[in-house]
């Protein structure tokens, strides 16, 4: 071929090589402006967000005493990178832990990655850390990380507060603000009041090289830390922890109310447990342990537990038959014992004396004469259309609601209608001889200890209440709207003020129920109440509210397996109404042998 | 026989002098953004790369000059010498060279090292071009082509020993000399076939396949067995549909490609498998998509693309790219250097860079064709082939369209044998145009 011919073939190089060029710069073209992939990747290695995390709103109590708080606590970080010979039996013992235990978790930091940190123990305390904090600078691998847990400074109220801890895998994917190891309120008031406790995390971005060391700080994009709101709740931290030191030891409940507001002044479930104690890392443990305890600690009784009201239904019963006008309060009734047993020396009371004696058939006629009402000649038909009027009052009094929805984990109990018992029995084939036993607060009625602490209230205000709830403020900005709805009951104020001479009777007089709950220079008004277990000892109970004039306090007290109101739950009463009242306690005797009492 | 005219200044090619000298300073920009960083930046220290670049780059504006001022008769003479020299270099870094990522390829002068591989390609390129610019050299006859394949052989031989794959790659260029001198265009088309059938080969040879009465084995088996049966029905088509005068020679032909190639894939397929370390034969199968169950196995490619990929049209400015400061990027101020480009100068910068490359190829090329003589043509075109190389190697290497191959960018990367070989290449070149009008053969 001449050299004429061959000159063409440069055109083929020079051809191949703007060929090449033109891919080279279309593959650029694509992943420099087209793609975000490539800009993404990078962007993923070389930017670390850190946050930084808000401080948590604390509780305090309602006299603005600090309740809850947070406190540091140090958690562990290996990085697998950065290990050389490490000793891990040495680490083992320094941390206290099975050896198999920490080469498992260091195996699983390894998996994750090599060079991201990841905790391998977590909550040290204070105290812990310090113990260690020497030692550890020999592991380079090793390093900490503060995290805010939270401190309950008198340990009391752990069941309303509730826990605040390590999210799980739900938390993580209902709501985005969660990451793994982040901490969040569980339950209680902490799980209730989140959003206003937690605050707004910061951010700060830092460039980091190959080996994720921080290199560089963005500072322009900082974001600063929003804090959580403080909330001041309406419980009486002394109160509180007096009625704790009373119940402990016993199965039981106090809740305390200020009748005038509804706020919650005490909320105490026994067997309770150091709210401290289900914090720090071991946690887990603890909580087995209580979770297996027959007695139930983490079971809030004040809210939870359903019991029949027995004989402080009377009062409920009364209030509403003197405004339904079957009786008045001169009515006098026989005691006849043939119908319905009783007790105590008495034949035939008036309205004051049956509440004082707590006289039964006396309640049972008076139940009789709201529901049989001649509405319909049939006398089943009757009942039927009596007890459906009967049960629209009574819930009036907050009985078969969920009482206090403001405070997490209440519960309604059960106040009958006429379809349950046409569910029962069938319709039309049951009669007020059926269902007489709930005339004296027992049969198919559940309370709770809330909603008979609400009841004192209710009579404390002479005929109203303001929803219970254990809130003050959040941030400074006062009480959630709805929070104390008012509630107007449709019984006349005047018949409150009977009630009330009976419930004062029934401390102040000789054949009183509750002679034990009297306190000098203050006028308790209260009811007993003996809830009858069968076989066991019975329900210690007692409702009261004091003063009498210009109540402070309205409160349920009561005493599982302890036997008669009077004995055991009305003494205590009387204790934590000396406590709130005179912020003192006269009564050593008598707090003593509660104290020392073990049903 | 010259007479000279005017002096060398008047015919010198400033077009490429200029790209030259653009793509030197350019690197050097990059490779100080590479090796320090903006709050310990220290322009002039000899001790840092960017100093000692700064230097490289001087000594080779010195070298450029002197070379420019030697006629190039000198370089005609010489290029024997030369080329012996540099074999006898390559053979001596086998012996005592010191070993740098398992590779024999650089002699340690105490302060620094001399690659003898990055002087291999000028006088490799000037012993073609005197070879085949002889009067007697007729590119006809078998004994020259044996010739000047050995040419090119030998030193490609001696560098694969060391080994450095990527410089054997760039020797693979000169056919592209041989080309235009007069080998038969078959030769490329035959190479293309290849390059196709060899990268089925890979692609089918990680697949699996289970033989009846045999078992699981590699799917490359049935692919042998279909080469076989398929190209014989071919053959046989072929034969029927050609002219009854060149059946024969068709038959030949055909039979021989068909055996040709499945020895290739045969050959290459073990080769891979017994031959090639893992490392090597995972970077080879990173390339082809194939899933190589070690995450670290592209981890260049993979940090040299999210480099690139970041810069974006603009770039993050000079100095501020977090993956070429804090090293995500392997090699970046030498094999890498591209992807410091990239992310600090985002689209522009490096559509600008493969720009003047292509412009300085094609530059070259116009060169070649201009000549009267034949040994500046041939020389020309040796210069147009190692740079096209590289840059095919290079660039493709990271932006994922060739293996991972280490080879550095010409005039750009950091290193002073790489730059002092490009400059003594490229400067000869200039001096044998700058004579064009006063040579007569």
């Amino acid at each position: 071929m001449s050299n004429h011919h061959l000159k063409n073939r440069s055109l083929v190089f020079g051809g191949l090589i703007i060929v090449i060029s033109t891919i080279f710069i279309s593959r650029l073209a694509h992943i420099q402006l087209v793609s975000s992939y490539w800009s993404n990747y990078a962007g993923r290695l070389t930017e670390e967000r850190e946050t930084l995390d808000p401080m948590r709103g604390q509780f305090l109590d309602r006299n603005g005493k600090l309740l809850v708080a947070n406190i540091a606590s140090y958690d562990l970080l290996f990085t697998p990178r950065k290990s050389k010979n490490l000793d891990t039996f040495k680490l083992a013992n320094l941390l206290e832990l099975e050896l198999t235990e920490l080469v498992k978790r260091l195996d699983k930091a390894a998996a994750y990655s090599r060079y991201v940190p990841s905790v391998i123990e977590k909550q040290l305390s204070a105290i812990e850390f310090a113990r260690i904090s020497k030692q550890l600078m020999e592991y380079p691998e090793i390093k900490y990380k503060t995290q805010s847990i939270r401190s309950n400074l008198a340990g009391v109220a752990g069941h309303l507060i509730g826990e605040y801890r390590e999210v799980d895998r739900d938390d993580i994917q209902n709501d985005k603000f969660y990451h793994l190891g982040d901490y969040k309120g569980k339950s209680g008031l902490e799980a209730k009041y989140e959003k206003p406790l937690r605050g707004e995390p910061g951010a700060r971005y830092h460039i980091v090289d190959v080996r994720n060391n921080v290199r560089n700080t963005l500072y322009e994009l900082d974001t600063m830390p929003n804090p959580g709101k403080d909330i001041t709740l309406t419980i009486d931290v002394a109160l509180q922890a007096y009625a704790e030191k009373l119940l402990n030891g016993k199965r039981g409940s106090v809740v305390a109310i200020e009748p005038e507001t509804g706020e919650v002044l005490a909320l105490v479930s026994s067997p309770f447990y150091d709210a401290n104690s289900l914090t720090g890392k071991r946690r887990g443990l603890v909580y087995d342990s209580l979770k297996k305890h027959n007695w139930k600690p983490l079971y809030n009784r004040a809210l939870r537990g359903t019991y029949r009201p027995g004989s402080i239904f009377k009062i409920v019963q009364g209030l509403v038959a003197l405004d339904e006008g079957v009786i008045s309060t001169n009515t006098i009734i026989n005691c006849d014992r043939s119908i319905i047993g009783c007790h105590g020396p008495h034949s035939a009371d008036d309205f004051t004396q049956a509440i004082t004696h707590s006289c039964n058939p006396y309640f049972y006629e008076v139940m009789r004469r709201v529901v049989q009402r001649g509405r319909d000649e049939n006398p089943l038909v009757d009942a039927s259309m009596g007890l459906e009027a009967w049960n629209k009052r009574i819930k009036e009094f907050g009985f078969g609601t969920k009482l206090g929805g403001h405070i997490p984990g209440t519960r309604a109990g059960a106040i009958p209608n006429s379809p349950y018992y046409d569910n029962i029995y069938g319709k039309n084939h049951w009669g007020f001889r059926t269902i007489f036993s709930i005339s004296i607060g027992e049969g198919e009625l559940l309370t709770t200890p809330l909603q008979m602490a609400n009841l004192a209230a209710i009579i404390a205000n002479r005929g109203y209440f303001r929803e219970p709830h254990p809130i003050r403020d959040i941030g400074g900005r006062g009480k959630p709207l709805g929070l104390d709805s008012m509630h107007e009951m449709s019984v006349d104020v005047k018949y409150f003020e009977s009630v009330i001479d009976a419930m004062q009777n029934v401390i102040e007089d000789v054949h009183g129920t509750a002679s034990r709950a009297k306190v000098d220079g203050i006028t308790i008004c209260g009811k007993t109440g003996t809830v009858q277990n069968g076989a066991f000892e019975d329900h210690s109970v007692f409702m009261a509210f004091a003063p009498r004039e210009n109540p402070q306090i309205a409160l349920s007290v009561y005493v599982e397996y302890a036997g008669a109101g009077g004995s055991w739950a009305a003494p205590i009463a009387g204790l934590l109404i000396e406590k709130y009242l005179t912020d003192s306690v006269k009564y050593t005797a008598r707090e003593n042998r509660i104290i020392e009492f073990q049903p | 026989m010259t007479r000279r005219e005017s002096p060398i200044r008047h015919n010198i090619d400033w077009i490429t002098v200029s790209i030259v000298v653009v793509l030197m300073f350019f690197g050097w920009i990059n490779i100080l953004s590479a090796t320090s960083n903006i709050e310990l930046l220290d322009w002039l220290d000899w001790s840092g790369k960017g100093g000692k670049q700064l230097m490289w780059i001087t000594i080779c504006f010195v070298l450029g000059f002197l070379i420019i001022n030697i006629e190039s008769e000198f370089f005609i003479r010489t290029s024997i010498i030369q080329y012996i020299l540099t074999l006898l270099l390559l053979i001596a870094v086998l012996t005592i060279g010191k070993k740098i990522g398992g590779a024999r390829s650089w002699f340690d002068l105490g302060g620094f090292s001399l690659q003898p591989s990055e002087f291999a390609k000028p006088t490799t390129a000037l012993i073609l071009a005197w070879y085949l610019s002889r009067d007697a050299t007729k590119w006809r006859s078998i004994k020259v082509r044996l010739i000047s394949l050995l040419l090119i052989g030998i030193p490609a031989g001696l560098i694969l020993l060391q080994p450095d794959a990527g410089t054997v790659l760039v020797f693979a260029g000169f056919i592209f000399v041989l080309y235009r001198e007069g080998l038969s265009g078959n030769v490329l088309i035959i190479g293309f076939t290849g390059l196709l059938l060899s990268i089925a080969t890979i692609l089918i040879g990680v697949t699996s396949f289970h033989y009846p009465y045999f078992g699981v084995g590699s799917g490359i088996g049935l692919f042998w067995i279909l080469w076989l049966v398929v190209g014989t029905l071919v053959i046989y088509l072929l034969k029927e549909l050609s002219m009854p005068r060149r059946r024969k020679k068709v038959a030949v032909w055909s039979i021989i490609s068909l055996f040709a190639g499945l020895i290739m894939s045969v050959g290459l397929h073990t080769g891979m498998e017994k031959m090639l370390k893992p490392h090597q034969k995972e970077r080879i199968h990173v390339l082809f998509g194939i899933d190589v169950n070690n995450p670290d196995a592209d981890y260049n490619i993979r940090h040299a693309k999210a480099a690139i990929g970041s810069g974006g049209l603009t770039g993050k400015g000079w100095m501020h790219g977090p993956m070429t400061a804090y090293s995500f990027v392997p090699e970046q101020e030498t094999d890498f250097i591209f992807c410091t480009v990239g992310e600090e100068w985002g689209f522009l910068g490096s559509a600008f860079v493969i720009f003047l490359f292509t412009f300085l190829i094609l530059r070259i090329l116009i060169i070649a064709e201009r000549q009267r003589s034949k040994f500046t043509r041939i020389y020309a075109y040796g210069v147009a082939s190692i740079l096209f190389m590289h840059l095919l190697v290079n660039v493709g290497m990271v932006l994922g369209l060739a293996p991972v191959i280490g080879i550095p960018l010409p005039f750009f990367s950091y290193g002073g044998s790489s730059l002092i070989g490009f400059t003594f290449l490229i400067t000869v070149l200039i001096r044998l145009d700058g004579e064009r009008l006063s040579v007569l053969r």
